[in-house]
């Protein structure tokens, strides 16, 4: 765990997004922990962001909640509304991950008011509608896109991966460390379709945004999202910091594809299905007849 | 404790007046509702006549407009929310902060409940909704258990309203995308999940395939009684083996649980199923109101009727019911 943070500070990334944002239980490192990694990033030059919980049940996750807004060092990125209304009370900035829903102008600009810095477009809205709230953005906000990763889709309060194995939640024996890209979900016709990651539920497919990364850079995006997997996650990095210096997408997407786990989904940013793959020009012959 | 009923169409809410509802909840015949299927919800016409017979009675009606409008359609929430308030509803039910925004500053007087969409669990969650906008009732998503739910009443600045019968969502509510990723529309963006455009029912050598936008979400075999493709209730394979990954078709039922939410001072409980006939409705209503009478005026001899349970098995999902996350064994 510690070497890949190691390798995320000598890699091109430009921000780094710590913590856990899935399940509570997950305590391999602790909050002091990552605020000890944070600053070590910082010092190396890279902006640090801390995430905080996606789904909040337990009065300790709120404590938690509290703990990790009260940070002096760190902007925190809110996965919930709670993170939101600690944070924009406090007075402090901060940035909303994908499952704040942000679909329109105006939560945006009403977010931005309360201290919103940066937000993550929902992943399963388009470039249409990308393009309409970027010509209404409010002043000091930056768009980030989530730009590659298994798709984070649905949390629940059960843990799927403890179902897997017939184990309730609360004795769920940390089933999920011996799947460290998640546990694939199949159609019974062996279709590959969705990934159990504890209580989220996330895409088989991976979504990327390599061939629609000039459409993104004229909508004037500001950041793009890697979400790491267990391997290869360093030599993405390198293809999509190629990509914004301006190498050919052609040999980079082909280089991509083959590091993916199990393939590549785009539909979501092409009005789509999440797990189609669709090329821009494509969709956009498709529009005009 | 108030009982809250749905009503699709105009039939479905006389059943749910007529059978003991204090309120009813509806939709405007569009996107602007997480129920958007073809045949349901309510034109300026039928909505007049609903209104009226239910407050001609003393009920209260509600108006979901509980979706996530783009920038597009925005202007379609507004008239939504325009439209309501010009007929004299007895509240909104929203999610999104866009339209909370426009209708807490639009309509100062009008009533507003947080929706289930707006996937708030906490109280500090509430405060948000209820510092800038106003909210006057939360309902709470499908996720937290009895004694979660307890605490989040201790310390909500509003009072509490929770599911007590109908289809399970298990994914919290506002936050699945499960349904766009297989076809493009989610419950956030287009109001339905699993939308029936999308479903295809398969005879096979050996039974029934249920496809959800090409993807097999079940096989039944030959004399299975085959179900509706709800992505989250079919069976698929994880490991070795097949099953109902996600959960079972099975309904959400707190009968055997009212006492303990009407002394944790929950104010509201509501019936799923706008989507539902006026059978259903009558049936659920009729039962909910006999087993929350009876938990009001004795809730230390309250037992849930063997009758009851048969009558909501009945018009449950794969005919079985389930506590859900309030239940802790159930996560």
């Amino acid at each position: 765990m510690l070497d890949f943070y190691q390798q995320a500070a000598d890699s091109a990334a430009d921000i780094i997004y710590l913590g856990e944002v899935i399940c509570s239980k997950r305590r391999l490192v602790k909050p002091e922990d990552w605020v000890a990694i944070g600053n070590e990033l910082k010092q190396g030059g890279k902006e640090v962001i801390l995430s905080s919980l996606t789904l909040l049940e337990a009065a300790s996750e709120m404590s938690s909640l509290k703990r990790l807004c009260q940070n002096d060092a760190f902007m925190v990125e809110a996965n919930d509304i709670s993170a939101v209304h600690m944070l924009s009370t406090a007075g402090k900035n901060f940035v909303t991950g994908p499952s704040v829903n942000i679909y329109n102008s105006r939560s945006l600009k009403l977010l931005a008011r309360k201290g919103l810095k940066r937000w993550v477009l929902p992943v399963e809205l388009g470039l249409e509608t990308l393009r309409d709230l970027q010509s209404d953005r409010p002043e000091g906000v930056e768009t980030e896109v989530f730009a590659l990763g298994r798709l984070p889709l649905a949390y629940s309060a059960r843990c799927y991966t403890a179902r897997s194995h017939n184990l309730p939640k609360d004795d769920c024996q940390f089933k999920c460390l011996d799947y460290p890209d998640g546990s694939l979900l199949k159609t019974r016709e062996d279709q590959p379709f969705l990934v159990l990651n504890g209580i989220q539920t996330q895409s088989a497919l991976t979504h990327q945004v390599l061939d629609l990364f000039p459409n993104l850079v004229s909508l004037g995006v500001d950041v793009m999202r890697i979400s790491p997997q267990h391997s290869h996650t360093m030599e993405i990095i390198e293809i999509f910091d190629a990509a914004r210096k301006g190498a050919g997408l052609g040999p980079l997407g082909e280089k991509l594809l083959s590091l993916l786990p199990l393939g590549a989904c785009n539909g979501y940013l092409l009005e789509q299905a999440g797990m189609h793959f669709a090329l821009e020009g494509t969709h956009a012959t498709q529009q005009a007849t | 404790m108030e009982l809250v009923c749905p009503a699709g169409n105009l039939p479905s809410l006389k059943a749910a007046v007529d059978n003991g509802a204090n309120a009813v909840y509806v939709g405007f015949k569009d996107d602007t509702n997480a129920r958007h299927f073809a045949g349901l919800n309510f034109t300026e016409r039928t909505f007049e006549k609903a209104i009226r017979y239910a407050q001609d009675r003393g009920r209260k009606v509600y108006v979901a407009i509980n979706t996530f409008p783009q920038p597009k359609g925005f202007d379609r929430w507004k008239a939504a929310v325009d439209q309501a308030a010009a007929y004299g509803v007895d509240a909104l039910i929203l999610a999104d902060i866009g339209v909370l925004d426009y209708a807490s500053s639009h309509w100062p007087e009008l009533r507003l409940h947080l929706s289930v969409q707006a996937s708030v669990t906490s109280a500090e969650g509430i405060s948000f909704y209820h510092e800038n906008f106003g909210i006057r009732r939360v309902v709470l998503p499908r996720v937290l258990s009895v004694s979660q739910v307890a605490h989040v009443i201790t310390q909500s600045p509003v009072p509490v309203e929770v599911f007590g019968f109908g289809s399970l969502c298990v994914m919290v509510e506002g936050r699945c995308l499960l349904s766009s990723y297989a076809t493009g529309r989610s419950p956030n963006t287009y109001g339905a999940c699993s939308p029936a455009s999308h479903v295809r029912w398969e005879e096979t050598g050996d039974g029934t395939n249920t496809r959800l936008n090409g993807v097999l979400i079940d096989h039944y075999g030959e004399g299975e009684k085959a179900g509706y493709p709800t992505l989250c209730k079919g069976r698929f394979q994880v490991g070795e083996h097949t099953f109902y990954a996600l959960e079972e078709p099975t309904s959400l039922n707190t009968l055997s649980i009212l006492p303990e939410l009407k002394k944790m001072g929950v104010s509201a409980i509501k019936v799923e199923g706008r989507q539902r006939s006026p059978a259903y409705v009558a049936q659920v209503t009729a039962v909910m109101r006999a087993a929350i009478d009876q938990c009001l005026s004795n809730p230390d001899d309250y037992q849930p009727k063997d009758q009851w349970m048969d009558e909501l098995a009945e018009v449950s999902e794969g005919s079985q019911t389930t506590l859900g996350a309030y239940h802790r064994p159930w996560q």
